[in-house]
């Protein structure tokens, strides 16, 4: 996913665009997505039946739906998608193809739900809610390997941090009756199992891949152990905590479409908000960054203008640690309100596969999220409207997506480059 | 994976120490088998530090421990000791506990030999969920499907059918590596998910669902001619399942020791680069590898399903794809390992549900036991530093990084 910043000569002296074959992919990629849209959709929806976009929810604003003829809406954005293609593949000068792809899938997306709605109304405002609610623990647990891996750490613990989090946040906040203390444990719970990480995998050297893998059986069985043990024969005083009451941004919340979606949600929506501007900042824009950076991509170097190489990648499982025990102890006291046994059930891998997907980049990190908890939200629109796809295919999207990203088919993502490899000074 | 030393290396010069002194030696060496029995050992303790943690009377009496210490510890011993005698005795106590651990062993025992296998060739098969998932799949296919076939030819259809499937979806993420250089630790993860989901759409549909209309996720019963027969009485769960598969681990045994093939997977495991400069295909064996161990994997979910459960259900396998890979991890990817390891884990499985059964103690303490024990067998730095063993140099490593 990286960019360069312009034709590289070689050398013989030619100069080759390193984005050509790039852009080249992603036209044939959007000529496709276009092709699929008229074949599929349109084709298959009589004319003269309309979609409803409903536009505003209950409060705020008042937008009026939107109606439009559901097979010349279809045709439309599948007709844009193909002359998308064809401006990629003419526009040479191009450097960002990656964005292009980015309208091609919206416009599929759009092209589904008139599809999927015809006849009906679509819940707009409902749907972005759900996903981006669907999307805060997946940003998050991006996020804690996104701040490891950019370091040089692999982190494949993200689920267990998620379920011990989630454990004594939603332990601690019914003991104290304080979120906040349920907040803070989990986020120091997520950091401990950061530590645990660090210590085997930077100063033990054990293999990083197995450490985490081992760590998730672990928390698993110790967070199953206890809630059965300890949680389930007290729920009144150690498993009801109460959850985080969503509460509007003034202003922002009247907004059409976007205001109750995103600015009248709880605590951890605008978590992942600030974060994702100070990692964006902080990664790409301060000396910190840099010094990570240089870490996770070449240790020696860095080791040699003076960075504390294994320091610096302790800090960064610890810290990334406790933002993934943010993400889990949103899961208790951010939406359900108690702890039940594997609840995360195997959030932290996607999560994992979000960060992949983003390209080890927050801004990146986050649309995955939110396209996984799209792709989850549509599920329940699906059922809904009584469309014919099974949810199983939708759920399956984000896994495909991600491997489609990382074999390089659409695109290849890169991860840094001493990702997972032990430093040993010499 | 294993750095055995075999003889006390360096100068001659000095005279042969005697037998028992370099039995001591060898003990104290940090070897992998010291290191072994001292990570089981402090993964028990872990375990014990949990039960106390668990037992209320042994809690109450820690609240007055400074009154009577005695109490407290004595509490705790009981508890101790109650919980891991109930283990020991679910585990091996009786000729049923003896066939419950055979039958937790076997799917452990093949998922884990497939994981191994991949690890020895370099590669690391995360997707063992999947694989299972999808010989399960298979293997219930061609259970219920086919009618009035004699079992010599049913049977080994519906392992060969699981075989397949699950050798076909590992076969993914090893064509994948081949061609596109992509991690399978991420395509065999994101493949368990795609797998689980079409576990659950396939048992809904009317082909595959025991009833009709579907009302329940559940498939239809595999008939009796393609199950793998019991062995000691049809009052003991345990199978010729558990046969095949310690015929499996020679199997693989030989194959990794005696054969080219196995050879080359080594070959690659240790040093793809120098492999391939040697002239050896290192992108087919790749393939090759995922796929003999997706077979296997998925032959662990044929020998569940027709050796147990006769039907698939959602979610099935639950956690068996990974903690075949804490199996080979333990077994450092050597088939008599691995069978070893399965062999405590299964009697781990069925003793813990004898405890629980019995104490009350939550399953799941052997799953924190199994997953301290692995960590500290990863990691014997750890251990070593714990008990103050020498320090060999040399840390024992076979993967690193995403690609």
């Amino acid at each position: 996913m990286s960019v360069a910043a312009g034709p590289i000569e070689t050398a013989s002296g030619q100069l080759v665009d390193p984005l050509a074959g790039r852009r080249r992919d992603v036209a044939i990629v959007l000529g496709l997505l276009g092709l699929a849209v008229i074949l599929l959709f349109t084709r298959a929806i009589p004319s003269g039946v309309d979609t409803t976009f409903q536009l505003s929810g209950g409060t705020g604003i008042h937008v009026p739906s939107v109606t439009v003829s559901a097979k010349g809406a279809t045709l439309v954005l599948g007709a844009l998608c193909v002359l998308l293609g064809i401006g990629e593949f003419l526009w040479t000068s191009n450097r960002h193809p990656n964005l292009l792809l980015g309208i091609g899938i919206a416009l599929f997306t759009l092209a589904f739900l008139c599809w999927a709605g015809k006849g009906q109304e679509i819940d707009s405002v409902g749907l972005l809610a759900t996903s981006l609610v669907e999307a805060v623990p997946l940003a998050l647990g991006a996020f804690s390997g996104l701040l490891c891996e950019r370091a040089g750490v692999i982190n494949i613990a993200i689920e267990g941090e998620f379920l011990v989090s989630a454990f004594l946040g939603a332990m601690l906040a019914s003991l104290t009756h304080h979120l906040w203390v349920g907040l803070l444990a989990g986020a120091a719970a997520g950091g401990v199992v950061g530590l645990i990480l660090g210590v085997f995998a930077i100063k033990y050297r054990a293999d990083q891949i197995i450490v985490g893998i081992v760590l998730d059986a672990f928390a698993l069985g110790l967070t199953t152990f206890f809630a059965t043990s300890l949680l389930n024969v007290n729920q009144e005083t150690l498993n009801s905590p109460g959850t985080y009451l969503p509460f509007a941004i003034p202003g922002l919340d009247k907004l059409p479409i976007v205001g109750p979606g995103i600015f009248d949600q709880n605590i951890f929506v605008y978590i992942v908000i600030v974060l994702l501007i100070a990692l964006q900042i902080g990664l790409f824009h301060t000396r910190w960054g840099l010094r990570v950076r240089a870490v996770g991509e070449h240790p020696r170097a860095a080791d040699t203008v003076g960075i504390r190489v294994n320091s610096r990648r302790m800090a960064n499982v610890v810290l990334g640690g406790v933002v993934a025990g943010i993400g889990g102890a949103s899961f208790t006291i951010g939406s359900v309100g108690q702890f039940q046994a594997n609840m995360t059930a195997g959030l932290g891998f996607i999560a994992l596969a979000a960060m992949i997907f983003g390209g080890w980049r927050p801004i990146g990190a986050v649309l995955a999220a939110l396209l996984f908890g799209f792709c989850d939200a549509l599920q329940f629109t699906v059922s809904v409207l009584n469309v014919p796809i099974p949810p199983a295919f939708l759920t399956m999207i984000p896994y495909l997506a991600t491997i489609v990203a990382v074999a390089g088919l659409v695109g290849r993502v890169r991860p840094p480059a001493a990702d997972g490899k032990p430093y040993v000074r010499e | 994976m294993s750095t055995e030393v075999a003889t006390p290396p360096e100068d001659g010069a000095r005279p042969r120490p005697s037998a028992p002194r370099r039995l001591l030696a060898w003990m104290i060496s940090g070897n992998t088998f010291t290191v072994t029995v001292l990570a089981f050992f402090s993964a028990l303790v872990v375990g014990a530090i949990i039960i106390v943690l668990a037992t209320p009377s042994a809690m109450t009496a820690w609240h007055y421990a400074l009154v009577s210490p005695g109490t407290a510890l004595s509490e705790s011993w009981d508890a101790i000791t109650n919980a891991y005698g109930a283990l020991v005795s679910g585990a091996v106590g009786s000729r049923q506990a003896l066939s419950e651990t055979l039958v937790s062993t076997t799917p452990l025992l093949m998922a884990g030999l497939g994981v191994a296998l991949a690890f020895r060739a370099g590669l690391f098969n995360i997707g063992g969920q999947g694989q299972l998932i999808l010989g399960a799949i298979g293997a219930t296919w061609v259970g219920f499907s086919m009618k009035g076939l004699p079992i010599v030819l049913h049977l080994p259809l519906a392992l060969l059918a699981a075989a397949v499937f699950g050798g076909a979806w590992a076969f993914i993420p090893g064509i994948l590596k081949a061609r596109t250089g992509a991690h399978e630790v991420i395509t065999s993860m994101m493949l368990n998910y795609v797998a689980l989901n079409l576990l659950g759409w396939i048992l809904i549909q009317s082909q595959f669902c025991a009833t009709n209309p579907c009302t329940d996720a559940i498939s239809k019963i595999v008939v009796p001619g393609a199950r793998l027969p019991h062995i000691a009485g049809s009052n003991l769960r345990v199978n010729l399942g558990i046969v095949l598969a310690v015929a499996f681990t020679f199997g693989v045994a030989w194959l990794l020791q005696r054969s080219t093939l196995g050879f080359e997977f080594r070959m690659i495991g240790l040093n793809p680069e120098a492999s391939g400069v040697a002239g050896v295909n290192t992108k087919r064996l790749y393939v090759v590898a995922l796929t003999m161990s997706g077979m296997l994997v998925g032959l662990a979910g044929a020998f569940s399903v027709l050796g147990v459960d006769y039907q698939v259900s959602p979610v099935y396998g639950g956690t068996t794809g990974f903690d075949a890979i804490t199996v080979a991890i333990l077994g450092h990817g050597s088939p008599l390992g691995v069978a070893l390891a399965s062999l405590l884990f299964g009697a781990f499985v069925s003793g813990g549900r004898s405890m629980q059964a019995s104490t009350g103690i939550p399953l799941q303490l052997v799953v924190v036991i199994q997953a301290v024990f692995v960590l500290f067998v990863a990691a014997p730095g750890v251990i070593r530093t714990i008990y103050r063993i020498r320090v060999r140099r040399g840390a024992e490593r076979v993967f690193g990084g995403w690609g």
